[in-house]
């Protein structure tokens, strides 16, 4: 059953021999390590144990932080009854995937899917390890297997007291049929999923020992540095190559497609000083005139147009509740460009020679990165690979779009044999992000003359991050992400509240600055757009906003049960602190049930400070409670970021921020005390790494209210004069 | 051709003066747990000791160093991840992705060498390295724990 695993990495080797220079001892990730070394029987696709009981997980998603490599590594352990100190991990890589049939599924890390999609079939994986690891104990015994149990990584037949560990039975295991039928353990009995485990990656991040993909280093090894037009869209019109050729270290300078330029030199900074000096004249296209202005206009034109509109959410009659209503309530939002400014800029290494393409890379899919290095190299899929590394921050970024993973393997192609590594600056990683999409949006609520809410228009105008990477995925041209959170029912990002009449539509504003999947996604505006106009009809309807909100949620009894969570724990309704306002937030998204609270100072001169912030989330489930925690509060240093200070402005056509001196993020001093409250209702698997990214913000917007009577529509905060009125 | 003491050894390099330290440690001296996050002092990921005090090597030249300042990274803070920092770093499971951590760990290190038992207004002045991922407070709360230890004068 190992057969693909050693044939790829044989194939590789055979390959590097075949390149000269390059030998066995240097230190790479490679995958598929413990199959390919051949002592370690590989048990199912998912479980190899080693003779000394050391068992290897195999992890098809990508860890990036957000701890899914511990969290499935726990729900493997759980089903196979190991003994969880001896658990390692290990990717394979999107090549053995693609050879043995996709055993392995998605590799694809994104959307807080991680866990919740392939949780099924890699428990399964675990049940079916350690059953065959139980008969072939019981076979070795001449007992039934229904006689023998396994826990701790040991097998035991209790009618004679035999034991055996599963690294003794493990090369006979492998030779079994796997079982048919897999029964998954009930998740109130888990012992090793389910509990506050401590990482696994935690050790090597401790020492530096950890190689991030910026630091591989591999024999004979390039370094480039690239610069691609600075206006979406532009080209390279030229460069001369001559003013830089003998500068120290410069091998090459490199035309990568029709936009692009990059010098390789002995070491990276050799190759970012000569492409500094490099004069290149750009081609700006046509849309070098285009600014944050302009751009504002266009979808400000999309609040009241019928063109390129589409539903995602239709109850009743609307437009005809606001126009009989007894008093109606109007507010125009919007949301900006932000980029996913991970702390890893973007890189990869390549070793491209005529008959094979290699490519080492931090991803969050490894099958989009390996069909990326297909089409740069113009090798077929089987003749490339991809090795994956843990991710130094992806956030979105690295997951859809593999623009530098192309941009690498091109630059390679021009060096048959020589690895390449390509690092981005930061001033290329923030000039060419796949942003936050920008929208406006507009509301219109329609009160009785007893305040309640008879109808709502929400009508968002802006960019479809769909239409930008996916445009195959558009139903009839309709983006169905747009509506996160705001969809009528389902599983995935359904509002929360039950209103007579509703029309919620897009109107879709595409620019040239491409977006991207970017963490949170639609929901953390929509949130926003939603959750402050709750708090502004409650207002208007001189309500408080929690009993406003209530008011509509009885048929919406997991939305209601995290906001009341919040509610709770923040202390609604009984006097805050001094000088200290609180303000309320809910949704529902990637597949979880979330609220916040947030209580809130603003000092005369009008400096905001957030004290402390109440998180409840329902995921259904809760794999591991402390992983859970370290992502709703990594998720609200996001969402503050992006609410205090998240903005990519556009002037001649290019993104004006180049770096974190004028696109500044939260820091240690601004982080408010986060209480994280985990509600697992059971019977459905939602996600944690992105639902509460998006209550952060209103709920502080709304605090802000309540602190001095501003009603903050457009972000980020660093605009507005927060001193009150 | 430079002379660097790096982590107790004396090392020679050769780059050009210009070259920022960060880039020489990674580059030529070979050491990549100190990270390039910026390149302008704002990330604090390439943060290393220079004779004790938390130094932005991204933002000091070669020429800047001389052979007797004694440099420590992150691969020299202690032999086998015990300093007191690591240690309580391992204990709260401060880290999700990792990237900034060294640069974090190596300030929190300066930080409890100059002030054992730190405020938190000291931890919020000395700790302005950015992590995109949000440890923020593990970070404050793994540098009380290596202050309560009370053996962080190491590093």
């Amino acid at each position: 059953m190992t057969t693909a695993l050693e044939l790829s990495r044989r194939h590789f080797l055979a390959g590097s021999a075949a390149m000269g220079g390059l030998s066995l001892g240097f230190h790479v990730p490679f995958a598929g390590e413990a199959a390919a070394q051949g002592a370690a029987p590989e048990i199912n696709a998912w479980v190899v144990v080693k003779p000394d009981d050391t068992v290897v997980v195999r992890i098809a998603r990508s860890e990036m932080g957000q701890g899914t490599l511990t969290g499935l590594a726990q729900l493997v352990a759980e089903e196979l009854e190991c003994d969880w100190s001896k658990v390692t991990t290990e990717y394979p890589t999107p090549g053995q995937n693609v050879a043995r049939n996709r055993v392995w599924g998605s590799f694809s890390t994104g959307g807080s899917r991680g866990i919740r999609e392939s949780q099924d079939y890699v428990r399964k994986g675990g049940a079916a390890a350690r059953m065959m690891l139980i008969q072939a104990a019981a076979n070795q015994w001449g007992v039934p297997a229904s006689e023998c149990t396994a826990a701790k990584s040991v097998i035991s037949h209790a009618a004679s007291g035999r034991t055996v560990t599963f690294g003794q039975v493990a090369a006979a295991a492998a030779k079994l049929e796997p079982p048919k039928d897999v029964t998954l353990k009930d998740p109130k009995d888990w012992k090793i999923a389910g509990k506050p485990l401590k990482r696994l990656d935690t050790a090597d991040k401790l020492t530096g020992k950890q190689v991030y993909g910026m630091d591989l280093k591999l024999p004979g090894m390039l370094n480039a540095a690239i610069k691609d037009c600075p206006v979406f869209g532009g080209k390279v019109k030229s460069f001369d190559a001559a003013k830089i050729q003998s500068m120290p270290g410069v091998r090459k300078v490199v035309p990568v497609g029709d936009s692009a330029v990059a010098v390789v030199a002995d070491t990276w900074w050799q190759a970012k000083t000569a492409l500094d000096a490099l004069p290149i004249v750009w081609d700006e296209g046509p849309n070098a005139k285009v600014s944050s202005e302009t751009i504002a206009e266009m979808l400000k034109a999309g609040l009241d147009s019928n063109d390129a509109v589409f539903v995602g959410n239709a109850v009743g009659d609307a437009r005809a509740a606001i126009a009989t209503a007894a008093r109606t309530v109007e507010a125009i939002y919007s949301y900006p460009f932000q980029n996913h400014a991970c702390m890893e800029v973007m890189n990869a290494t390549a070793l491209y020679t005529p008959e094979r393409c290699e490519v080492w890379t931090p991803t969050q899919n490894g099958e989009a990165a390996l069909a990326a290095a297909s089409e740069a190299s113009g090798l077929p899929i089987s003749k490339c690979d991809v090795h994956k590394i843990h991710l130094g921050g992806g956030f979105g970024r690295r997951g859809a779009v593999h623009d530098w993973v192309r941009q690498v393997v091109a630059i390679a192609k021009e060096m048959p044999g020589t690895p390449v590594k390509l690092i981005w600056s930061r001033e290329e990683d923030m000039l060419h992000g796949r942003y936050h999409p920008v929208t406006q949006c507009r509301l219109v609520g329609a009160l009785d003359a007893s305040g309640n809410l008879t109808g709502l228009h929400m009508r968002i105008s802006g960019q479809s991050i769909v239409a930008g990477i996916f445009p195959q995925n558009l139903q009839n041209g309709r983006d169905t992400v747009v509506f996160q959170g705001l969809n009528p029912t389902g599983p995935e990002a359904a509002i929360g509240y039950t209103i007579p009449n509703l029309l919620i539509d897009h109107a879709m504003r595409n620019t040239h600055v491409p977006p991207g999947f970017w963490r949170g996604v639609n929901l953390n505006h929509n949130a926003i757009y939603l959750e402050c106009f709750m708090d502004e009809l409650a207002h208007a309807a001189g309500q408080d906003p929690l009993a406003f909100r209530r008011k509509l949620m009885a048929h919406h009894p997991k939305h209601l049960a995290v906001l009341n969570a919040v509610a709770e724990g923040i202390g609604w309704g009984s006097p805050a602190p001094a000088g200290v306002y609180r303000g309320l937030a809910q949704t529902m998204g990637f597949g979880s049930y979330v609220a916040g609270a947030a209580e809130v100072s603003v000092s005369d001169d009008g400096k905001l400070k957030i004290h402390r912030i109440v998180a409840a989330t329902d995921p259904g489930h809760a794999v591991n409670p402390d992983q859970i925690a370290a992502q709703v509060e990594g998720s609200f240093v996001y969402g503050l970021s992006a609410c205090l200070y998240g903005e990519c402005t556009v002037k001649d056509g290019r993104i004006e921020q180049e770096n974190f001196d004028t696109y500044n993020v939260l820091r240690m001093d601004e982080m408010p005390k986060v209480e994280t409250i985990i509600l697992p209702s059971g019977g459905f698997w939602g996600g944690v790494g992105e639902p509460t990214i998006a209550v952060a913000a209103p709920a502080v917007l709304n605090a802000i209210f309540a602190a001095t009577g501003k009603r903050i529509r457009s972000l980020p905060l660093k605009h507005h004069d927060l001193r009150r009125a | 051709m430079a002379t660097l003491n790096v982590n107790g050894k004396v090392v020679e390099v050769s780059a050009d003066e210009s070259t920022p330290l960060l880039w020489v440690i990674r580059e030529h001296v070979g050491l990549t747990g100190t990270k390039y996050g910026c390149g302008v002092a704002q990330c604090g990921a390439c943060t290393v000791h220079i004779d004790g005090q938390a130094v932005r090597s991204c933002a000091v030249p070669l020429s800047a160093v001389t052979p007797e300042q004694k440099i420590v990274t992150i691969e020299g803070l202690s032999p086998d991840g015990s300093h007191p920092v690591q240690k309580a770093w391992l204990a709260l499971d401060v880290p999700q992705c990792g990237f900034c951590q060294p640069g974090m760990i190596m300030a929190a290190a300066a930080l409890l060498s100059q002030k054992p038992r730190p405020s938190d207004e000291d931890i919020n002045a000395e700790m302005t390295n950015i992590c995109r991922c949000g440890t923020y407070n593990r970070v404050r709360a793994a540098i009380k724990l290596a202050a309560e230890g009370g053996e962080a004068r190491r590093g």
